[in-house]
């Protein structure tokens, strides 16, 4: 079994079908980009892997992790398990703007252990919490926030923003880490600095899923790109060739549109 | 009559005034909450009757409420059921908790969807997200609306004496039947006095929380 399988996805909003089941699978530290049209079902494709959505058909697993299968009914604490093995990084960043940036990642941690530690009492609260708190600040650095830890989001850049998101979703310590156009809200001089960070992550080992505009990114970042087209994975293949040679005539149409409209 | 005594008489009335407000906010804040939780609620039958009820409370004059809260049930039973100060308790209370309920919802359903979802994704509860991601956003947003409210609540308990409760214009009025008319625009420092204290209390709030924009 591969690291991440999903099997026969599909997902409608009311009369509205979505995805048309989705077989997918990657392995532990592949990257794959995921592009398409508008419309197209990626986003809703994330959700489902991050149970945002509830599936209504078909498979997600991971190798040694969860297993959800749609046609069974899981309890809320159920899906939370399943959830954080899952990360996922927002176009829109969603930081909580109350927090500064060391809270944003170190809460959401704060609350897992403080959890753990109600059913488990015995490990020592304040060590673990000291251990959150060292987690948080590593991360933070990491994406190269060092000097921002104290400050809140509404005086960080987009840029800065995102790269708390990611240390935020990298603190629970995914299996697999999901993100949704992470640089379409960026103005274009800021897009670097988190393609960057993704880069490193790759680097480091890390498995992602990345729904991107970037072509160029995706290039040279990713092990694989797949194309969706109305709610299927139309092609899929190593990033040159699929961008270089697509065989499937939507695939072809979607990256001359792509490429015109950045040529023209 | 001597200013003193004006005074002392004033400063009862206001004591009755402090205590109606001071009651409907206690009781009508967490009301509120309830009432907001009621119509937001996902069964619809229960928002829409939620909503007609705040409907009639926010279209029907207090001062009516106020009567009929006092005089109804002693209508239908035949004796005085409530006595005066609690008629006008109650009435304010469900009055003021309907407000407030709209501006809890407006702040509640302003929270942008995507703060939950980010919440959910990193393993939080319902509940924890409530506590730690949603409420202090509300409270920001809803802060200023609720100051309005607050100080209109400040002078609405004027109301009271339609009902004979003796408040700080009534207690003023009662030195009309003496040819003193004075008084009654004397009570005018009083409620100033009592605004101004909310408008700095509402002010530093609003000060304590400007280290976060939402
Ligand atoms: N909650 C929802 N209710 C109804 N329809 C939805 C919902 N979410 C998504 N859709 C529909 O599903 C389809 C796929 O949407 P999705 O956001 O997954 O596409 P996408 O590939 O991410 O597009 P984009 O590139 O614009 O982000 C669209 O037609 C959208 O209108
Ligand atoms: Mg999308």
């Amino acid at each position: 079994m591969a690291f991440l399988e999903v099997k026969n996805l599909k997902k409608s909003f009311g009369s509205t079908k979505v995805l048309h089941g989705i077989d997918f699978s990657m392995e532990q530290g592949e990257v794959v980009a995921v592009i398409g049209a508008s419309g197209g079902g990626k986003t809703t494709f994330l959700r489902c892997l991050n149970f945002l959505e509830i599936a209504d058909e078909g498979t997600i697993e991971i190798d040694g992790g969860f297993s959800f299968n749609a046609e069974k009914k899981y309890t809320e604490s159920e899906i939370r398990e399943m959830i954080l093995r899952m990360g996922l990084v927002f176009q829109s960043f969603n930081l909580f703007p109350q927090y500064t940036a060391f809270d944003n990642v170190f809460i959401p941690m704060k609350l897992r252990t403080v959890e753990r530690h109600k059913k488990d009492k015995s490990f020592d609260l304040a060590a673990a919490l000291e251990e959150n708190r060292e987690r948080a600040r590593y991360l933070l650095c990491e994406v190269g926030l060092k000097d921002k830890m104290q400050n809140y989001p509404w005086q960080l850049s987009g840029g800065q923003q995102q790269r708390v998101a990611i240390a935020r979703a990298l603190a629970q310590n995914p299996d697999v880490l999901c993100f949704d156009e992470p640089t379409s809200a960026l103005d274009p001089e800021l897009t670097g600095e988190v393609l960057r960070v993704i880069k490193e992550l790759k680097d480091k080992g890390c498995t992602m899923i990345v729904v991107t505009h970037e072509m160029e990114f995706a290039r040279k970042v990713a092990d694989r790109a797949i194309f969706f087209a109305d709610g299927v994975i139309e092609e899929e293949g190593v990033p040159e060739k699929l961008f270089e040679h697509p065989t499937s005539p939507k695939t072809a149409a979607f990256l001359g549109h792509v490429n015109g409209s950045l040529n023209g | 009559m001597g200013f003193l005594e004006v005074t002392q008489a004033l400063l009862d009335g206001l004591w009755n005034t402090f205590l109606i407000f001071a009651l409907t906010l206690v009781l009508a804040l967490p009301l509120g909450l309830v009432i907001s939780f009621g119509s937001m609620s996902k069964i619809k039958p229960i928002s829409y009757i939620v909503k007609f009820f705040v409907w009639i409370i926010r279209g029907v004059p207090l001062m009516l409420q106020v009567i009929i809260i006092y005089y109804v049930p002693g209508m239908l039973f035949g004796v005085p059921v409530l006595s005066r100060f609690v008629a006008v308790i109650v009435a304010f209370v469900i009055n003021y908790a309907c407000y407030f309920s709209e501006i809890y919802r407006g702040g509640i359903e302003g929270i942008p969807r995507g703060q939950y979802e980010a919440a959910q994704v990193l393993g939080m509860t319902k509940w924890e997200t409530f506590r730690t991601v949603i409420l202090m956003q509300v409270i920001k947003r809803i802060l200023a609306p609720m100051g309005n409210e607050v100080i209109t609540l400040v002078k609405d308990t004027a109301l009271a004496r339609v009902i004979m409760v003796v408040e700080i214009i009534q207690a003023a009025q009662n030195f009309a039947a003496y040819g003193l008319m004075w008084p009654l625009f004397y009570t005018a420092v009083f409620y100033l006095a009592f605004v101004g204290v909310l408008t700095l209390l509402f002010g530093y709030l609003e000060k304590k929380l400007s280290y976060y924009k939402v």
